[in-house]
C-alpha cells in the first residue's frame, strides 16, 4: 500500500529524515513513536505530500508521489489525514465540514453526502452535533469530527499525526475508541502517537524513531517486552 | 453671523441628485478595488517570484502617487495617447478602482497570510484544488479578520470621491461648488453636502458592523 525506499528531508541544512525505507502493507496499522523531534510527523507529511521529499521515493499504491507527473490531488484523497489540532474549517457547520469535500472533489450530490456524513457522525458519535459550528465542541468532539471529514472522502489509508496530543486528559479515551474501531474494521493507518498504551494494542507493527531514522521495527509485543536496541529500551524506561 | 440655508433650497434637488451620482461611481470603484485587490493579494502569495514582484510594483506605483494625479493622468492621458474620449465616469472608476485595489491587496494578502497554516494543509489533505480551497476555505476565514480594515478603506474611498469634481464630474463636491457659485455663498451648500457625505460614511460603518456580526455567529 505505502512503500518508502531511500527517503531523506531536510530543512534548509537540518537533516530530518535520513535514509528512511518501510512498508505499510494493506490493512495494517502501524504505530510510530519515537522522541520529539525524531522526525516522525515529517515522516507521516511526506506520506501525503504536505511536505515535499529532498531525496527518495515514495508509492501509494504504485503510484510515485516524488515524480511531477503524479496527480497529488487524485493521490490524496485516497488517504486520509487527521492532524494534532484539529484543523475543522471553523466558518463552517459540522456537517458541512464533512460534506464540502465529497462534493467538490468527488462531485457528490448534496444529498448523497449528506446522507454519508450523517452516517459517520453516527459512528463517531456526533449525530447532534451536525448543525453546530466547531468552536461550540470540545477538543475530543472536534476530534472525531475530523476523523470524520476525513472518512467522509472514503480513504483507503489513515494517516494520524499525534492525534489526542493538543486533548485535555479526559477526552483522550473517546478519540481513541473511534480510532480503534477504525482499525478493527481493518482499514490501513499509521499513527504518530505518544499513548503507548494504545500503540501497544491496537497496532500490528511498532516503527520506532529517533534523529530521522527509523531505528527499529517490530511487533508490539515484541517491541514493548524486549525492544532489540538500546536507544529504544532508553526511550521506552523514560515513558513507561 | 451671516448664514441662509433658505437660499439653497431651490437647488436641494440638484444636489440630492448628487449623492447617486456619487454613490454610483464609489460602489462600482469598490467592487473593481475589492476583486482586483484580492486577486492582487493572491499573486503577492504565489510562489511565481517574478509575479511576486510585478504586484508589488502595482501597489507601490499606485500608493506612491497622488490619487489626483492618477485620476488626471487616466482623464488627459487616455484620450491624448490612445485618442479615445474616456468619460468622466469611465476615468474615475477606473482610477479609485485601480488605486483602491493597491490597498486592499495588502489588507486581504495579510488576511490570508493570518489564516491558520493548518487550514491549507487540511484543505490539501482532503484533495481540494487549490483554486476551491482560496475562495472556499482560506477567503472566507481572512475577510472575517480584514473586514474593519477593508471597511477603513471603503469609507476612505467614499470620502476621497470628491477629488472626481476636478475633472468635472458632476458628483456632491462638484455640485456644492456649482451651487456656491451660481449664489455667490459657498459655504452653506458645502455644509449640506459634508453633512450628506458624514450620514454615508455613517450607512456604510453600520453595514460594516452588520456584516461582521453576520460573519461572527460561526464562533
Amino acid at each position: 500500500m505505502i512503500k518508502v525506499e531511500n527517503l531523506y528531508k531536510s530543512f534548509d541544512d537540518l537533516a530530518v529524515l535520513q535514509n528512511i525505507d518501510t512498508t505499510i502493507n494493506h490493512g495494517e496499522v502501524v504505530a510510530v513513536i519515537g522522541p520529539s523531534g525524531s522526525g516522525k510527523s515529517t515522516l507521516l507529511r511526506c506520506m501525503n505530500l504536505l511536505e515535499t521529499p529532498t531525496e527518495g521515493h515514495i508509492w501509494i499504491d504504485g503510484e510515485d508521489l516524488t515524480i511531477p507527473s503524479t496527480n497529488i490531488l487524485k493521490v490524496r484523497q485516497k488517504i486520509g489525514m487527521v492532524f494534532q489540532h484539529f484543523h475543522l474549517f471553523p466558518h463552517m457547520k459540522v456537517i458541512d465540514n464533512l460534506t464540502y469535500a465529497p462534493m467538490t472533489v468527488k462531485g457528490l450530490s448534496k444529498n448523497e453526502a449528506e446522507v454519508s456524513a450523517d452516517k459517520l457522525l453516527a459512528q463517531v458519535g456526533l449525530s447532534d452535533k451536525k448543525d453546530a459550528y466547531p468552536n461550540s465542541l470540545s477538543g475530543g468532539q472536534k476530534q472525531r469530527v475530523a476523523i470524520a471529514r476525513a472518512l467522509a472522502m472514503e480513504p483507503e489509508l489513515m494517516l494520524f499525526d499525534e492525534p489526542t496530543s493538543a486533548l485535555d486528559p479526559e477526552m483522550v479515551k473517546e478519540v481513541l475508541d473511534v480510532i480503534k474501531s477504525l482499525a478493527d474494521s481493518g482499514m490501513t493507518m499509521v499513527v504518530v502517537t505518544h499513548e503507548m498504551g494504545f500503540a501497544k494494542e491496537v497496532a500490528d507493527r511498532i516503527i520506532f524513531m529517533d534523529y530521522g531514522q527509523i531505528v527499529e521495527e517490530s511487533k508490539p509485543e515484541d517491541f514493548f517486552s524486549s525492544a532489540k536496541t538500546d536507544r529504544a529500551r532508553g526511550f521506552l524506561d523514560k515513558v513507561l | 453671523m451671516n448664514l441662509d440655508f433658505s437660499q439653497v433650497v431651490p437647488y436641494i434637488p440638484f444636489i440630492l441628485e448628487g449623492i447617486w451620482v456619487t454613490l454610483g461611481f464609489v460602489i462600482v470603484a469598490i467592487i473593481i478595488g475589492f476583486f482586483i485587490g484580492a486577486l492582487v493579494a493572491l499573486v503577492k502569495i504565489s510562489h511565481v517570484k517574478f509575479l511576486r514582484q510585478l504586484a508589488d510594483l502595482y501597489t507601490s506605483i499606485f500608493r506612491g502617487t497622488p490619487l489626483i494625479l492618477q485620476l488626471m493622468i487616466v482623464y488627459y492621458g487616455i484620450p491624448q495617447l490612445l485618442e479615445y474620449d474616456i468619460s468622466p465616469f469611465l476615468a474615475a472608476i477606473l482610477t479609485f478602482g485601480l488605486n483602491s485595489s493597491a490597498y486592499v491587496s495588502e489588507i486581504v494578502r495579510a488576511g490570508i497570510q493570518a489564516v491558520d497554516k493548518g487550514q491549507l494543509e487540511a484543505a490539501q489533505a482532503l484533495g481540494i484544488p487549490y483554486r476551491q480551497t482560496m475562495v472556499k476555505i482560506i477567503l472566507p476565514q481572512a475577510m472575517k479578520n480584514i473586514l474593519p480594515a477593508l471597511m477603513n478603506e471603503f469609507i476612505t474611498l467614499t470620502k476621497e470621491s470628491a477629488i472626481v469634481s476636478v475633472i468635472n464630474y458632476l458628483d456632491l463636491m462638484r455640485r456644492a461648488r456649482v451651487v456656491g457659485a451660481d449664489l455667490y455663498s459657498p459655504l452653506e451648500p458645502l455644509i449640506i453636502v459634508g453633512v450628506i457625505y458624514y450620514m454615508m460614511v455613517m450607512v456604510l460603518t453600520m453595514l460594516g458592523k452588520l456584516l461582521e456580526r453576520r460573519l461572527r455567529k460561526s464562533d
